[in-house]
């Protein structure tokens, strides 16, 4: 039971992750429909440039309240990162918006691999280590297994600075979408791009702001991921990336409140897999969760049923 | 607005809506911007672009986080950032007086001339002492090679702007150049062997092994065409039946004495085409990009069981010691009974290079006329039908479940056929080998080359894999720029590349293909007329 909790603590805090990630390819499907190969990179470029801002506050400037230093790498990582995804759609997607169908996807790819090796050429291709910086946590529960010894339940405080973080920024995101004129603008073009030019909303710069919003995203997603495991390389973007597109499958792509359920649910599954049955397999089970979605509920969770029209 | 160009609607004039419709209306290229050149408008773009530039690279080229003792250190590097933006903005400059706009001549040579300057300042001041004048020769030669091809460019563009359309007898003529550069290219292929013997004598080793890798890329690119182009399946995990074919030929042939590479060459394929079928079965309802992520997915899913199923595969460590393929039992080594004793000439290892290059030229050729006759046979018409309209194929009768497997199966097979060659080729095969960016580099290679292209395939194949061999042997580079390896580069320039073509012809580099069946008259079709695999 104590183990079980655990285990939902730690799938929620990996889900949260996943969902931030998700949000960013959902949004870009739900618009210009297509898969935003190059987005599990910018999670990457994000991260990476989380840890620089990170350094250079603890070392170079001597900053040493957290709560202060976490705010201000969310910010600058939030800024800096949205500049890439911009970048990425001005030269690799909007070129080519009108063409067909195959051809951003190819350059989301070839965008993909540069952005990989851009990274790995200019901050090398060995892993980053950077120690917890948050420790501790608060104990919610006591227990002993079968065999006698002490299991604890704990939500480290890092855990909890992630779940909240995500909720929050869910939240902003949340009214960003309902309330505000970029937001009825963003679900004017989802709806019918061409009607939507039409009627005055300005389709470039809306799809240019998505890409902001979903890099802006991916990257606290990045920073959340550097201070839970310690370790970042120019490579993990392709798996988180693969990763929370099955969960914007999961939950229905196009669909944001899906987006994070389906964030959340990859995460539990993933950490229940590793921590029931084998950790070396826990990719095949994401994967797997993509290919049965997809043929038997291709419109996930909380999608809406494509129409398919002759 | 002048009133003299009234007719030519500018930003200025049309809605921002609007135009971008009308940008979505025609695909790839826009016509050239009318707006007459304004240096301040230039100055303040290439300002913009610089910046943007400083922004993107100020945690990356300006900064490196680097693993020191105690932790983590951040070193700058500054000088290197501001390299960059300026590269930035006078190569906007330049792109603004030569691309963007049609400037006047005397704007064009200032930006041309400041751009070789800064080339050239830029070189000169990195690191004095050494190799000075070299290195500043090397940076105009650089600047001026850079003007140059901007400058071909925008005549370039400006002719093909103004061209008319071709007429029917540059047509014909176009398509008879095209049956003789396809003639000669096999001619040349062919006999490649013996040209680079000849000629390289030096390299031979090095440049053969080259011209196999780009053969192997070509029969996988001709195998994986049956699937993407031919019947519009999107397959991203393409990797997966080259790794079965691999695996299979290194499996058979350690456990089993007898299996040389050319038993296990059928049964790799036939292995390939059952894993075809296997995977292609529960994806036959999706269509585009949700096939493409899932076919990504059961390409993953092989790598990983290949790589925790130590028992069998061995897991990380991979399979090595694999036979090397013989000659009708002549197997390629020194001494006694190899090929070079029955022939009675010297040994060479030369020799195992020239017969490899065979195997992997006809085993190429062989998928290549597969392809072409399938093309004629109902099968391949209905793949054709498939890829341009799935429901009008369904109420046509064609059985489109059948249709598509067997599209899978025999493009898995190919990718069985090439994986067993690469198995015996390297002799020791590892899950490495078989990863994502191995499925992309193969779609890369069909989707530049043109969708459904054969020649394509071959002249993309050429391009990207021989452009990236030819990064490992500048070694000048690595004189002038110490510390600077031009490998490190390969993937990157790679994905420019990928970048880069598909914004400039975003239906590849071959864009018309015969048409495979006719009514009354052969006539040649621009690839915007065909279907692109969408999988509708």
């Amino acid at each position: 039971m104590e183990y079980f909790v655990q285990q939902l603590i730690n799938g929620l805090t990996l889900g949260s992750i996943y969902g931030l990630i998700a949000i960013g390819y959902t949004m870009v499907y739900g618009i210009i429909g297509m898969i935003n190969f190059a987005h599990g990179d910018i999670f990457m470029i994000g991260s990476f440039i989380a840890l620089a801002t990170f350094l250079i506050l603890t070392s170079v400037l001597g900053f040493a309240f957290l709560p202060v230093i976490l705010l201000i790498v969310i910010i600058v990582a939030m800024l800096f990162t949205s500049a890439w995804g911009w970048s990425v759609e001005r030269i690799a997607y909007r070129p080519l918006r009108g063409s067909f169908r195959l051809a951003p996807l190819i350059t989301a790819i070839g965008m993909s691999i540069v952005l990989q090796n851009f990274v790995q050429i200019t901050q090398g291709a060995r892993v980053k280590p950077l120690p917890p910086q948050i420790q501790g946590g608060i104990t919610l529960m006591h227990g002993q297994t079968e065999g006698g010894a002490d299991i604890v339940v704990q939500l480290s405080y890092m855990q909890a600075i992630i779940i909240v973080t995500t909720v929050v920024l869910m939240t902003g995101f949340t009214l960003l979408i309902n309330r505000t004129a970029l937001g009825r603008a963003q679900r004017a073009c989802e709806q019918d791009r061409k009607m939507a030019a039409l009627l005055g909303v300005d389709v470039d710069r809306t799809i240019s702001l998505t890409f902001v919003v979903g890099a802006a995203l991916a990257a606290v997603a990045g920073f959340m991921f550097l201070l839970l495991y310690g370790v970042i390389d120019f490579y993990i973007g392709f798996l988180a990336g693969v990763k929370a597109f099955t969960a914007a499958v999961l939950g229905g792509i196009g669909s944001l409140p899906g987006a994070m359920l389906g964030g959340l649910l990859i995460g539990l599954i993933e950490v229940f897999w590793s921590g029931y049955f084998t950790v070396e397999y826990k990719d095949v089970a994401a994967f797997s969760i993509l290919a049965i979605v997809l043929i038997f509920l291709p419109s996930g969770l909380l999608g809406k049923p494509e129409v398919e029209k002759v | 607005m002048a009133s003299d160009n009234v007719a030519a609607p500018t930003a200025e004039t049309t809605p921002v809506g609007a135009q971008a419709l009308a940008e979505g209306r025609q695909t790839g290229s826009k016509p050239l911007n009318i707006e007459p050149f304004d240096w301040t408008k230039a100055l303040k773009s290439s300002g913009q672009a610089a910046f943007l530039a400083g922004v993107l690279a100020f945690f990356f080229i300006g900064m490196n986080a680097d693993i020191a003792p105690g932790g983590l250190v951040i070193s700058y590097r500054f000088l290197a950032l501001l390299y960059a933006v300026m590269v930035v903005f006078f190569g906007r400059l330049l792109l603004e007086t030569f691309i963007f706009h049609a400037a006047p001549a005397l704007s064009r040579v200032i930006a041309s001339v400041v751009f070789v300057l800064v080339v050239v300042g830029m070189m000169a001041y990195d690191v004095p002492g050494t190799r000075q004048l070299e290195r500043v020769l090397v940076g105009a030669g650089l600047g001026l090679a850079v003007v140059a091809v901007v400058y071909g460019v925008a005549r370039w563009r400006n002719n093909a702007s103004r061209r008319t359309r071709a007429t029917d007898t540059t047509e014909s003529r176009l398509a008879w150049l095209g049956r003789a550069a396809t003639i000669v290219m096999l001619l040349v292929a062919a006999a490649l062997p013996f040209i680079i013997t000849t000629f390289f004598g030096a390299k031979d080793r090095q440049i053969l092994d080259v011209a196999i890798l780009i053969m192997t890329y070509v029969m996988l690119g001709w195998g994986l065409n049956i699937v993407v182009g031919l019947a519009g399946l999107l397959d991203l995990g393409y990797v997966a039946f080259y790794a079965v074919g691999a695996y299979s030929f290194a499996l058979l042939s350690t456990h089993f004495e007898a299996i040389g590479f050319w038993t296990a060459l059928p049964l790799a394929g036939m292995l390939a085409a059952m894993w075809g079928l296997v995977l292609g079965f529960p994806v036959l309802r999706l269509r585009g990009d949700y096939l493409a992520i899932v076919t990504l997915a059961f390409g993953e899913i092989i790598r990983i069981v290949l790589l925790n199923w130590y028992d069998f595969t061995g897991g990380p460590n991979g399979i090595s010691g694999i036979p090397k393929p013989t000659l009708f039992g002549l197997e390629f080594t020194r001494g006694e009974g190899g090929f070079a004793d029955f022939f009675g000439i010297p040994y060479n290892t030369i020799h195992r290079f020239v017969y490899l290059y065979y195997i992997i030229f006809i085993l190429a050729l062989i998928t290549n006329f597969v392809t072409i006759r399938l093309r004629k046979l109902p099968i391949g018409r209905a793949w054709e039908a498939l890829r341009e309209d799935e429901i009008a194929c369904r109420s046509l009768g064609i059985n489109t479940t059948n249709t598509k497997l067997t599209a899978f199966a025999i493009g898995a097979m190919f990718g069985g056929f090439a994986g067993s060659f690469f198995a015996t080729r390297q002799g020791f095969i590892s899950p490495e080998s078989f990863t994502f960016i191995e499925s992309a580099i193969i779609l890369a290679i069909v989707v530049l080359g043109g969708l459904g292209s054969q020649i394509g395939v071959v002249i993309a194949s050429v391009v990207m894999i021989g452009g990236i061999e030819i990064l490992r042997n500048l070694d000048f580079l690595q004189r002038i720029f110490p510390g600077v390896d031009p490998v490190q580069y390969r993937m990157l320039i790679f994905g420019l590349a990928m970048v880069g073509i598909m914004i400039w012809k975003p239906r590849g580099l071959v864009t018309t293909r015969e048409p495979s069946a006719v009514l009354k008259e052969k006539k040649r079709i621009g690839a915007d007329l065909v279907a692109q695999g969408e999988g509708h």
